[in-house]
């Protein structure tokens, strides 16, 4: 059984004929990484949305949460760049500080599901025997369900709310993590390094610290990029069915439930948080696609470049 | 083959007992009295509490309570809804059929403009075509399929007003949720599909066949596809729990008749013995897909029930 939505990861080419390459300087592999277009475009979308959404208060001097009655549903104009909403709130600073609250919730998904994930697949996959055994069954069982069904059965559970809606999505995440991880250890285990580092009495704790983690991180520095997208998808989803953050918060998903709410007489609330969300979803999947590039080249999508 | 079979049966009925134990375990792990929790405004009713109470049989050891259930569950009884007025079973009745008109739909789309989308990158490899198809897979995959939704109803609702918009199973009506629903699957689609083609053609008989002269065409259709199809299968069994997901949104977004919004109602409604039905229903819906794929396997290359 597979995760419903894939990581990008998910990409077979053939393994491109190993090249011996001299070894490089940190700087030249920069550089080298930068001519990658995807990894360029998408790391450049990501900068430049962080930088907006963290420098709110240079753009706009409105308060996200202030309502005016005076100018509810005010059309896009000098006084509201992206006009105002039902309560006459502007929506300028709605969606910059609603950026904020869908960036970090979605970069939690990722540190929480990661943590817990790959912290299950180091010791399923270390450890192995009985230990290992559960924990890959129970992730079998997790990966059983269609991700969002697993997200919607852990919110109904906990309840509505930002940091259970972090929670619920990081659920979808630890299987996929554990997988990935329980199967990069064991290929690292047996590797003749490790053997001499179990000879010379080094404690299991020290082996996976130095040894293993360092090995598989590229991996998971994939897995993270791609997956962060997609957290960031299912946040604004969450947020967008009432079951993530709660008014009067702003957050893209949110906005865009508002703008639902008022779609025939305010196209404005729907079209710019929405635009926001895309492109950072964009941006990081770039990103991602770069990285999974530059970190193993066997799933390259387009060997040689 | 047959004990190809017979391991894949008995993964499918481990992994069903598993689900069934985790979608037990909503109900009892929510905090408080789930019986009050279920009653929601009537829990005040001191008498219907107790009725609840013994009906769910809370007061008992948790296996036995959980023996009763499946017991329940297997003879079609999920209950009653007491925010719906009626039971569980008619509820799940009434809005099936339209959630699987829109998940074909939504299915038949992707595969099919995936598909072609994917075998016309590959074929164009590392030109501007294949540059642009996957531009565009990429741009499916990341716009969230709610506001490309919102979107639509925007162009169609206050502009252009050819498509039904809200609500309704007509098939006028369907296009837009069908359109909605399998974006984000065809970018998926699209991007396997042109990796799948191009391994398949990295194959040794693939280059020998086109060394010996045969055609282009011929050459893809008798020795590309073939080896292609494979792990096109696999999509097809990830591609329904995808569109599963993308079903919960796309319903809530036009205010479709449909399980996933039947779902979404009862969260936030706290009915919570029909969000256990569901996600039982649906998660076990999934699993079988998934077998159903298993078992087409071999029939695509037999080498798989000897491994």
């Amino acid at each position: 059984m597979q995760p419903d939505i894939a990581p990008l990861t998910a990409n077979g080419d053939a393994p491109v004929a190993e090249v011996i390459l001299p070894a490089r300087s940190l700087r030249h592999r920069v550089l080298q990484a930068f001519s990658h277009r995807s990894l360029l475009a998408g790391t450049v979308i990501c900068f430049v949305l962080v930088v907006v959404v963290l420098a709110a208060p240079l753009f706009t001097s409105a308060d996200p949460n202030l309502q005016d009655q005076f100018s509810a549903f005010a059309q896009p104009s000098g006084a509201h760049l992206m006009g105002a909403d039902s309560f006459g709130r502007d929506l300028l600073a709605r969606v910059l500080y609603g950026g904020r609250t869908t960036m970090l919730a979605s970069l939690y998904v990722v540190l929480l599901g990661g943590l817990v994930g790959t912290a299950l697949g180091v010791v399923a996959g270390y450890f192995g025997g009985a230990i290992g055994f559960v924990i890959m069954r129970l992730v079998d069982l997790l990966l059983a369900f269609p991700g969002i069904l697993l997200a919607l059965a852990v919110a109904a559970v906990l309840g509505p709310g930002l940091s259970n809606g972090v929670i619920a999505v990081a659920v979808i995440l630890v299987p996929v993590y554990a997988r990935l991880v329980e199967g990069a250890t064991v290929e690292v285990l047996h590797l003749p390094y490790v053997d001499a580092a179990v000879t010379l009495g080094a404690s299991s704790w020290q082996i996976i610290r130095r040894h293993i983690l360092p090995n598989i991180a590229s991996g998971i520095i994939v897995l993270t990029t791609s997956w962060l997208g997609i957290a960031a998808l299912w946040i604004a989803a969450l947020g967008f069915i009432g079951l993530g953050v709660q008014p009067p918060t702003a957050e893209w998903g949110a906005i865009l439930n508002d703008g639902a709410n008022y779609i025939t007489v305010a196209w404005w609330i729907t079209v710019f948080p929405g635009v926001f969300l895309a492109l950072f979803v964009v941006g990081v999947n770039l990103l991602g696609d770069g990285l999974r590039d530059e970190l193993d080249p066997t799933l390259s999508r387009n060997p040689g470049r | 083959m047959t004990t190809y079979i017979l391991r894949r049966l008995a993964s499918i009925v481990g992994l069903a007992f598993g689900i069934s134990i985790l979608v037990f375990l909503i109900i009892r792990l929510i905090p408080g009295d789930p019986a009050l929790a279920l009653l929601g405004t009537n829990a005040g009713d001191p008498s219907l509490v107790a009725r609840l109470h013994a009906q769910l049989g809370l007061d008992d050891p948790m296996p036995v309570q959980y023996a009763r259930w499946i017991g329940n569950v297997l003879s079609g009884d999920f209950g009653y809804s007491y925010g719906n007025q009626q039971s569980v079973t008619s509820l799940l009745a009434a809005n099936f059929p339209a959630t699987i008109q829109l998940t074909l739909a939504g299915l038949t789309l992707s595969l099919l403009v995936g598909s072609v989308l994917g075998v016309v990158a590959a074929l164009r490899r590392n030109r501007a075509t294949d540059t642009v198809a996957m531009g565009f897979a990429l741009t499916c995959m990341s716009i969230p399929s709610f506001w490309l939704g919102l979107l639509l109803i925007l162009l169609f609702a206050v502009q252009l007003p050819i498509f039904d918009v809200v609500g309704g199973t007509s098939l006028k009506g369907l296009v837009l949720p069908a359109v909605t629903l399998a974006l984000g699957s065809i970018g998926f689609n699209a991007r396997f599909v042109r990796s799948s083609v191009i391994n398949a053609q990295q194959l040794n008989h693939v280059i020998t066949a086109r060394a010996k002269g045969i055609t282009g065409v011929q050459v893809f259709r008798r020795h590309v596809l073939r080896n292609a199809l494979l792990p096109i299968l696999t999509i097809v069994g990830l591609q329904v729990g995808q569109l599963i997901s993308g079903v919960v949104i796309v319903e809530t977004v036009f205010s479709r008749p449909g399980i996933g919004r039947l779902l979404v109602q009862a969260i936030l409604s706290k009915d919570y013995l029909t969000v256990q039905a569901v996600v039982l229903i649906i998660a076990v819906l999934y699993a079988l897909t998934n077998f159903a794929v298993d078992l087409l396997y071999p029939v695509l290359d037999p080498r798989v029930a000897n491994r």
